[in-house]
């Protein structure tokens, strides 16, 4: 099998896991592949070089494979979604002085999101009364899952994210300095740097988002429509290097071999016993060590999470219809779920017997989501998912 | 040109940025700030309240930039970035380059067409510049760490100066080596035998 060159950005965040593994770890070569992997500092510089081509390939965050398929934002490039690279990982993380003000107001246990996220609305209600500055959030791009997931716990408690808070984009290398500086009382962002604040003493994880929303799309490789119709046969080797990487990286025996893997400076660059926890899903969460412990906090490849969802792509553009980011429409709905291409993967993986399918749904929201507020979802109905929300751009 | 058009520029590389606000000033813009920092990027920015924002491709804050895009209460104009789909060519000499621009405002794209050319061929003459830079640096290094070897075989085989280059050389030349790493692979060994 001759080598095929390809260059694949990334960002140094732990849910590029799956990629870095296919690479490293030899996955890639084993499929005729010689990748190279270009590690970036902005999501704009990996959609624009993805969208030039630059990049055969990209660990994008599923929006912006969104975004760039409806051309909202920025120029349209149809982008396909072949692999899921993480399912959840997120976290809400906030400065103690928050951490307390949220504590003090809450009727229950703030880790019950619907608590805190009352108790929120009372904290941003009592500043203003006092005429104190809005709090700030910072979240990674305007279309990041970050942004919607912020949106999505504090609106559910009654604070209007544009109107109450300010929320601003933050490079996620920055946050957690902008958090120490009192730039922003808080942010939502993938792993390590939720921990690594906690680490420092100057944040408490509030919130894992997966139990905002039990199963949350959140990156995707992603590669230009055009670019898959041109290379069937490099898309089905890519897919299958990273399918067997996810399953190397979901075995326990290998996890250390993993953390070592992305702790390299090159990769992501941080200690390994971080990436560690975060693939085990055991965060510490308060700076007194307490920890929280989640089977769903990050899921790379296991419960079906290497195979894309198009319903997960419905959700996401219904967010951006709600915060007032794209127009609602049939063809647009339409547009989005076809970045999410199952039948990609199962071409390249195999269709998944029914067993497998069983056992991987066992314990998974019904409605595919499983959001702690609000009606199931049904992505076929985005107009009555936005209904069901007092607060919301349209 | 158009001398009336604010600029800003967001680049932490302070060469890189004099480079490019000298040739922006010398084809006759007047109005050109460089923020060198990007904490409260967007704040300063709407301070400045610029048509034209230049931002190098290294900087993680564009991503910050980007969210000028969104309509909301803060943003005083709309912002495009300074492509669409008929000049993917702009886009792609851009990002190659290294640069990127966005226009405030309702900019027709075709007065800032020679703005972002500049800020190409500066990006590029940078490059240039530093890669110079980079080889002189290497081959002073070179030449400190040859001396150092040939001062260590005339003391050790009692040689003069040529007699030692021209070891040095040949022995590069029988390993395939370059004379600089066989002379240093001398240093080395000599630190060890200290």
């Amino acid at each position: 099998m001759s080598n095929e060159r390809l260059r694949i950005g990334f960002i140094p965040l732990a849910d590029a896991t799956a990629l870095i593994v296919a690479v490293d770890k030899g996955f890639a070569e084993a499929e005729g592949l010689d990748v190279e992997l270009v590690r970036e500092v902005s999501w704009s510089n990996i959609r624009d070089k993805l969208n030039i081509g630059l990049f055969d390939a990209a660990h994008l965050i599923a929006p912006v494979a969104i975004a760039s398929s409806l051309g909202i934002g920025h120029v349209k490039v149809p982008i396909l979604a072949p692999f899921g690279l993480g399912v959840n990982g997120n976290a809400i993380t906030v400065s103690p002085a928050l951490h307390a003000a949220i504590a003090a107001v809450a009727d229950g246990a703030i880790t019950d999101p619907m608590v805190s996220a009352r108790a929120l609305a009372r904290v941003v209600a009592r500043r203003k009364g006092n005429g104190e500055d809005p709090l700030t959030f910072g979240m990674t791009f305007p279309f990041s899952t970050h942004n919607y997931h912020l949106r999505f716990w504090m609106a559910a408690g009654g604070v209007d994210p544009d109107e109450d808070v300010r929320l601003v984009v933050l490079p996620p290398p920055y946050m957690v300095e902008s958090l120490a500086n009192n730039h922003v009382d808080g942010f939502c962002v993938g792993a390590p740097w939720n921990s690594v604040a906690v680490d420092l003493g100057i944040g408490f994880i509030l919130h894992f988002v997966s139990e905002i929303l039990a199963r949350a799309a959140e990156k995707v490789l992603g590669v230009r429509s055009r670019w898959a119709r041109e290379h069937p046969d490099m898309l089905a080797r890519l897919v299958r290097a990273h399918g067997r990487a996810a399953a190397f990286v979901e075995d326990v025996a290998n996890r250390e071999e993993v953390a070592a893997i992305l702790a390299a400076p090159n990769r992501i660059g941080v200690e390994a016993e971080v990436i560690r926890r975060t693939l085990d899903g055991r965060l510490k969460v308060a700076p007194d060590g307490t920890m929280r412990t989640s089977d769903r906090y990050l899921l790379v490849g296991r419960k079906s999470a290497g195979r894309p969802e198009p319903l997960q792509a419905a959700w996401l553009y219904a967010q951006m219809v709600r915060w007032g980011q794209a127009p609602l429409s049939a063809e647009m709905l339409a547009a989005a779920k076809a970045v999410f291409r199952p039948d990609l993967y199962d071409a390249a993986m195999g269709a998944p017997p029914p067993e497998t399918l069983r056992e991987n749904s066992a314990g998974e929201p019904g409605d595919g989501i499983g959001a702690f507020a609000g009606p199931a979802f049904d992505p076929d109905d985005i107009a009555g998912h936005l209904a069901a929300w007092k607060i919301r751009r349209q | 040109m158009d001398p009336t058009l604010k600029i800003v520029i967001v680049d932490e590389n302070p060469i890189r940025a004099a480079i490019l606000v000298d040739g922006l000033r010398e084809a006759g813009h007047a109005h050109v700030v460089h923020l060198d920092e990007t904490s409260h990027l967007l704040a300063r920015i709407y301070a400045i309240d610029p048509d034209v924002i230049l931002i190098d491709l290294e900087n993680p804050s564009r991503d910050v930039l980007e969210q000028m895009f969104q309509v909301s209460r803060a943003v005083k104009r709309p912002v495009a970035m300074f492509v669409d789909e008929s000049d993917k060519a702009s886009i792609e000499a851009a990002v190659d380059a290294g640069v990127s621009a966005y226009i405030v405002g309702s900019l027709h794209k075709e007065r800032i067409k020679n703005i972002l050319d500049l800020c190409i061929s500066r990006f590029y003459a940078f490059a240039r510049l530093q890669d110079e830079l980079d080889r002189t640096r290497t081959a002073l290094e070179e030449r400190k760490v040859i001396d150092r070897a040939k001062g260590i075989l005339m003391k050790a085989k009692n040689f003069n100066e040529e007699e030692a280059y021209a070891l040095l050389r040949r022995t590069a030349m029988n390993e395939k080596k370059k004379i600089a790493d066989v002379a240093q692979s001398v240093v080395t060994a000599a630190e060890l035998l200290k």
